[in-house]
């Protein structure tokens, strides 16, 4: 009677019996059990936050100087030494709306990516839905990047730059910078537990992904005929979003935006079933 | 009758295990390297895996409201079970059915954070155990008080006495309300009174009406607790029934140790037209054979033997193994009496006293060689798995442990060392 449920998922039936067996190819993601657990995400996220900010007042400070600093060095060096175009605003403004969110995706994307790895204790002991370990990696980064936002704002005052109506649209690239953190990071962190050396892999991501995404330059300098490559960077969309929505200036490539956002569906959902389809043996390889 | 709460059917789990024989770790590196090698061998040797089955063909059925207890040596598999059952691992066949909400402790304070304080973690645990906010909000008091620690609530648990971090990460885990409680050996921590009040926590949980699956080595705390008991041996149930009887067959018949073997027939025996062995067998300290052991007792090993032919220099050694590996070795040249002595014919006992607080947890098995040493040893007898008998941590402050609370890496052997420590300033 039981047996005829295809295999997959556990779930409950109508007399509320839970099945464990082996599950095989695609796994779904159980929302319900998700929804369960929702308080996890939080507590999960607030630990890494508590304890990061507990430890010294050194990281909030690392949290300022850090985007202030890489700012006034890819303004000096991009914006006048090699004399590339701002789209008309102040270059350290072109540079900084996109040190906000290419930070928060760097620093959440590289937490969540050593996530698991990192959470062996709890895996090994204790079930919950494993997706909440890389995602409130991700959310704690959120911390940081709404430190840096503070900075924006004076920024902003700084240069007396008065934003557009656009900036109700930020909100929506912020969630899309939060989703290709975490399509990445979900990516990462199960292969990371499958094969340790991925880890090492991850600064170089981050590294190249900068110099691929317009961070200290204005999507505008690329050649048309490479648009719709450059653009299969979620990070290149979200960019050009943010620097639309606060400096309202620079019209953002449409056909381009829409090209990211698919690009990061496709990594989210395949990232997805690929650590479902990991979780099932985290326990036994970490 | 009900339908059981708990259902195992056929349930096996396989491990695969690297060439070492350890744990693999696998590098993208290595099967890239291998995918381009068969890309142009068109085949590479595959990977040497072992296999290991760690259970195998388990059946069996907990009923609501039964206290059952799971006991068989280091390595039986009671924890891949456990863990199966928490679903913290997969199963590799079989099934099991589930009718109740689970939670289980296979470690307390699991997501503890030294930074965070006590009142933090309280709620951080919580969750991950599966608890609601608010359900950990209306037991905060209860929590608070069990574990003794109100003055503490503020204070980073990296602060904490080991005693006072253990006191609170049970108290949150004992105030867990599923319907289907798994309890491995965590109750064995902290002082001994700490111990007991945990106990009574845990029977007063089983009164309830809950259904507890305990695993432990404290055969007193599975006996006190638990109204069944199912003895794993190899992967395998090998019984199933009312727990004294299973303590007793697990305990005193020794079937799945050796703690004694006699050879009536001498032809039979291990040795040669030299010498042959009579009789082998592990004492305790009341000189009765014995085949578990507690961490802080003596093990002596009994041997009884026949000389044959008089005139060669013997030596009888001893390997103390342990999961394969010889853990060292013992020689009975250290009796002067005997040594540097050919042997007359006749009839001798040779017995090896390992003192307490020295051998670590498991089961250990013993290689038995006598030869004789001249210019090259010439062995005599040589017995494989002559005895195995197990040691286990009774979880006394009084052993090596001390008072340390936590999960104690299992090592070659646990030797009571001396510690002096000074304040100098």
């Amino acid at each position: 009677m039981l047996t005829k449920k295809a295999i997959g998922e556990r779930y409950l039936d109508t007399e509320n019996v839970k099945i464990i067996r082996r599950r095989y190819g695609l796994i779904g993601v159980d929302f319900k059990e998700l929804w369960r657990y929702r308080e996890l995400f939080w507590f999960l996220a607030l630990r890494d936050i508590l304890v990061r900010y507990k430890q010294a007042v050194i990281g909030i400070t690392w949290s300022i100087i850090q985007p202030l600093i890489t700012m006034l060095v890819f303004s000096l060096i991009f914006g006048k030494v090699a004399k590339l175009p701002s789209d008309g605003v102040p270059y350290p403004m072109l540079v900084f709306t996109a040190l906000i969110p290419w930070m928060f995706f760097a620093n959440s994307m590289t937490k969540a990516s050593s996530s698991i790895v990192a959470s062996t204790s709890m895996i090994s002991k204790v079930y919950f839905p494993r997706l909440i370990i890389p995602t409130s990696a991700v959310i704690s980064g959120t911390i940081d990047f709404c430190i840096a936002f503070f900075l924006l704002i004076g920024m902003i005052v700084w240069y007396k730059i008065i934003p557009t109506v656009n900036i109700i649209f930020l909100p929506l690239f912020i969630f899309f910078a939060f989703m290709t953190a975490l399509a990445i990071g979900l990516w990462l962190s199960a292969l990371t537990a499958e094969f340790r050396d991925v880890i090492y892999t991850v600064p170089f991501f981050v590294q190249a992904g900068m110099y691929l995404s317009p961070v200290a330059y204005s999507s505008s300098i690329i050649p048309e005929k490479w648009k719709f490559l450059y653009s299969l960077n979620p990070m290149a969309g979200v960019i050009d979003g943010f620097r639309w929505c606060i400096l309202g200036t620079v019209m953002p490539n449409w056909t381009g935006i829409i090209i990211s956002v698919i690009s990061v569906l496709v990594i989210f959902t395949g990232g997805l079933l690929y650590f479902r389809k990991m979780e099932r043996t985290f326990a036994d390889v970490i | 009758m009900d339908k059981p709460i708990i259902e195992v059917r056929n349930l096996g789990k396989r491990y695969l295990l690297g060439e070492g024989g350890g744990e693999c770790y696998r590098a993208l590196r290595d099967v890239m390297v291998n995918s381009v090698k068969k890309l142009f061998k068109g085949k590479y040797k595959k990977n040497e895996l072992q296999e290991i089955w760690a259970l195998k063909q388990i059946n069996f059925n907990v009923q609501a409201g039964e206290k059952v207890g799971i006991i068989g040596r280091n390595g039986a598999g009671k924890s891949t079970l456990l863990k199966i059952l928490s679903e913290i691992t997969e199963p590799t066949e079989g099934e099991v059915l589930i009718r109740g909400r689970i939670a289980s402790l296979l470690e307390v304070g699991t997501g503890f954070h030294p930074e965070l304080t006590g009142k933090e973690n309280i709620f951080m645990n919580g969750a991950i155990l599966g608890m609601r906010r608010a359900e950990i909000k209306a037991k905060y008091d209860e929590i608070v008080s069990f574990a003794e620690i109100e003055k503490f609530l503020d204070t980073p648990v990296k602060r904490y006495s080991s005693g006072m971090y253990v006191r609170l990460a049970f108290a949150v885990a004992a105030h867990l309300e599923p319907e289907i409680l798994i309890v491995d050996e965590v109750l064995a921590v902290g002082d001994i009174m700490f111990q007991k009040k945990c106990l009574g926590k845990m029977s007063e949980v089983a009164k309830g009406g809950r259904t507890v699956l305990f695993v432990s080595h404290n055969m007193e705390a599975v006996e006190k607790l638990c109204t069944r008991a199912i003895l794993l041996s190899e992967g395998k149930v090998v019984m199933e029934g009312e727990t004294d009887e299973v303590i007793k067959e697990y305990t005193e018949k020794g079937k799945y140790c050796i703690g004694e073997q006699t050879w009536q027939d001498i032809n039979k025996a291990p040795g040669d037209d030299v010498v042959r062995l009579l009789k082998a067998c592990v004492l305790n300290k009341n000189k009765k054979v014995c085949t578990n052991f507690d961490i802080r007792d003596s093990v002596s090993i009994k041997l009884e033997y026949q000389v044959l032919e008089a005139g060669h220099h013997l030596h009888v050694h001893l390997s103390f193994i342990k999961n394969g590996h010889v853990i060292f070795i013992s020689k009975d040249n250290l009796d002067s009496q005997w040594r540097d002595t050919v042997c007359p014919k006749g009839y001798y006992r040779s017995v090896c006293q390992v003192p307490g607080d020295f051998l670590d947890e498991g089961t250990v098995s013993i290689y038995c060689a006598i030869t004789t040493v001249g210019m090259a040893n010439v062995g005599h007898v040589s017995a494989q798995d002559l005895l195995t008998f197990q040691v286990f941590d009774g979880m006394d402050t009084a052993g090596v442990r001390g008072n340390y609370p936590l999960h104690w890496v299992s090592s070659s052997v646990r030797p009571r060392l001396n510690w002096v420590v000074e304040k100098t300033a």
